[in-house]
């Protein structure tokens, strides 16, 4: 994969050659309604590059064994790779040990086992639960879940008109009750990039824990849990280029250790006695059952293949694309576009006076454009902004410039239709 | 620019000329029966209002907020009901559906201008939208008490 990075001036804006990245993701090679696939859809998932693909498939015909308990190769074989992937992992994050990375299914099952796990430890009662507006559904439900288990309250630290959460605000809710702090790093509806390291330094001054969703930060910008200085972060296989299925939970050992097991089963033992049990180390006391190996290791491919990219080159390319989006789209009249934060990643949500975003979504999608227009599971931030919806572009570092004009020029024909 | 035949289809000038001003937007006070609906998927709701005297729906309105599909359904069949007894409309419900959802069907007499919706068959994922305020207004006529979902 060499010579990504290059220094011709095609890519006035970019040390990326994009052309030749978009020719590792087959999928960005196929037609819509016979025209050429503009994929702004990355929220949601984003595409795979050949790499991930092959190196799954390449498991399935080389390799597929289950791991950890057997003793014959090719169980071996698997276990080393399955294992070898959380070491990446843990460099990725820059975690301080692999025994703090759990796999799981996905972000949403991070945020469960740590909601009803660490609940479980630290919830009484009184005490309190602190998330901001823009959390997803799945920042939000989970904490509801345990609160209504535990007695705990739940108590929501607001957003500013720019969509930014407001830090004051959120240090005043902040008291000794408060035990845990759970926020998102990158909002799925606005892009914003919160301010994680200072929430953490407020959150430590009552000594709560923080849990951060990093779901949609993963394809955006490099994460270093030791500098964010977090308790937990959660992210998921298939928004960072990976495949479905797989996500992963990066927890402090000391909070792992203490933590009592999310889901019973195989694997998550030491002895089974029908009196009594007993877990095994960290992470396996966490991962119960027969994991996703395959989607493990397509995963591994995956943080292998934006390594590579480089995250310095991914940022420059996608403020670009962003600033560009937001300029192009903001100069169409009757557009307005929701959550304005200063830190921003590649994330465009907007609306059109006069049509709802799901019309906007039907009209685009015949155009072989793929946008998200809803509510994007962020309802309480919907009805902050006192709107039902909206349409929201996301990008990837595959996207072109010549995209956000087709996004342009797809806006422009919407408003056709209902003119 | 051109626009795809399938999109003029879907968005005929009378379906986003009541999408943009509906009818029957409001509520009835003393309504004889209400229900309320939603779509999880996208938080549109619908709240249908009717007025019943001997049997037929004497008038008929609904309030909401959705896309141009569903605001110009529901406007629509609130002028489409209105004189109509329960069996009738429950006929028109299921013609307007096989309309949706089915190929080659000739659209029965009955439906009147709501022939206009034939366009959402060749959009699936927006047939839900189109249906959301004639599941509502069932729900009203049966008196169904909980909110109508199109999950």
């Amino acid at each position: 994969m060499n010579g990504l990075l290059s220094s011709s001036t095609q890519q006035k804006h970019s040390r990326l050659d994009v052309q030749r990245i978009r020719e590792d993701f087959p999928i960005l090679r196929r037609l819509v309604y016979g025209k050429p696939l503009v994929y702004l859809d990355n929220a949601a998932t984003t595409q795979k590059p050949r790499s991930v693909i092959e190196a799954m498939s390449s498991y399935y015909e080389h390799t597929n064994a289950n791991i950890h308990r057997g003793l014959h190769f090719l169980s071996e074989r698997a276990t080393e790779q399955y294992e070898a992937v959380r070491s990446k992992i843990t460099k990725f994050l820059n975690a301080g040990d692999r025994c703090e990375i759990v796999f799981t299914r996905g972000t949403t099952e991070s945020i469960n086992l740590v909601a009803s796990s660490l609940g479980r430890l630290l919830l009484k009662a009184g005490d309190e639960v602190v998330l901001t507006t823009m959390e997803h559904h799945s920042n939000i439900v989970p904490w509801q879940l345990i609160c209504s288990a535990t007695g705990a309250k739940i108590r929501v630290a607001p957003v500013n008109d720019d969509g930014e959460l407001c830090l004051d605000a959120f240090e005043r809710l902040l008291n000794p009750k408060t035990k845990i702090v759970a926020l998102t790093h990158v909002s799925n509806a606005l892009g914003t990039v919160n301010p994680v390291q200072q929430v953490v330094r407020m959150a430590k001054a009552v000594h709560a824990t923080v849990v951060v969703d990093g779901a949609q930060a993963v394809s955006h910008l490099a994460v270093d849990v030791q500098q964010l200085g977090c308790d937990f972060y959660a992210f998921s296989g298939h928004k960072l280029f990976g495949p479905t299925g797989v996500g992963v939970l990066w927890g402090r050992a000391e909070l792992l250790d203490a933590m009592p097991p999310y889901q019973g089963g195989g694997e998550m033992i030491r002895t089974v006695r029908f009196e009594s049990s007993t877990w095994a180390k960290i992470p396996h006391k966490f991962e119960a059952g027969t994991p996703p190996i395959a989607e493990v290791i397509g995963l591994g491919a995956a943080v292998d293949y934006v390594l590579h990219v480089g995250y310095a080159a991914i940022a420059e390319h996608e403020s670009a694309l962003r600033d560009g989006a937001t300029r192009t789209l903001s100069s169409i009249p009757g557009v307005r576009i929701i959550g304005n934060a200063h830190d921003k990643a590649a994330v465009i949500s907007f609306v059109l006076e006069g049509v709802h975003p799901h019309d906007i979504g039907t009209i685009l999608d015949r155009e072989g454009i793929a946008i998200r227009a809803g509510h994007h599971c962020a309802q309480p931030l919907m009805e902050r902004f006192g709107i039902a919806a909206t349409a929201r572009a996301s990008f990837a570092f595959y996207n072109t410039r010549a995209e956000v004009d087709a996004l342009a020029a797809g806006v422009q024909k919407v408003i056709e239709v209902f003119s | 620019m051109k626009v795809a035949p399938e999109l003029r289809e879907l968005y005929q000038e009378m379906i986003v000329d009541h999408g943009r001003r509906p009818r029957n937007f409001r509520k009835i006070e003393g309504a004889s029966c209400q229900a309320e609906g939603f779509n999880p998927l996208c938080g549109d709701q619908v709240k249908v209002y009717l007025r019943c005297t001997d049997g037929r729906v004497g008038d008929a309105s609904f309030e909401g907020r959705g896309c141009a599909i569903s605001i110009a359904s529901a406007s629509m069949m609130t002028e489409a009901v209105k004189g109509k007894s329960r069996e009738e409309v429950e006929r028109m419900f299921d013609a307007f559906h096989r309309l949706l959802t089915e190929e080659h069907v000739v659209p029965a007499a009955e439906l009147g201008k709501l022939k206009v919706f034939a366009g959402v068959r060749e959009f699936p994922s927006r047939v839900k939208c189109a249906v959301l305020a004639w599941h509502t207004l069932k729900a009203a006529l049966t008196g169904t008490q909980e909110t109508v979902s199109t999950e």
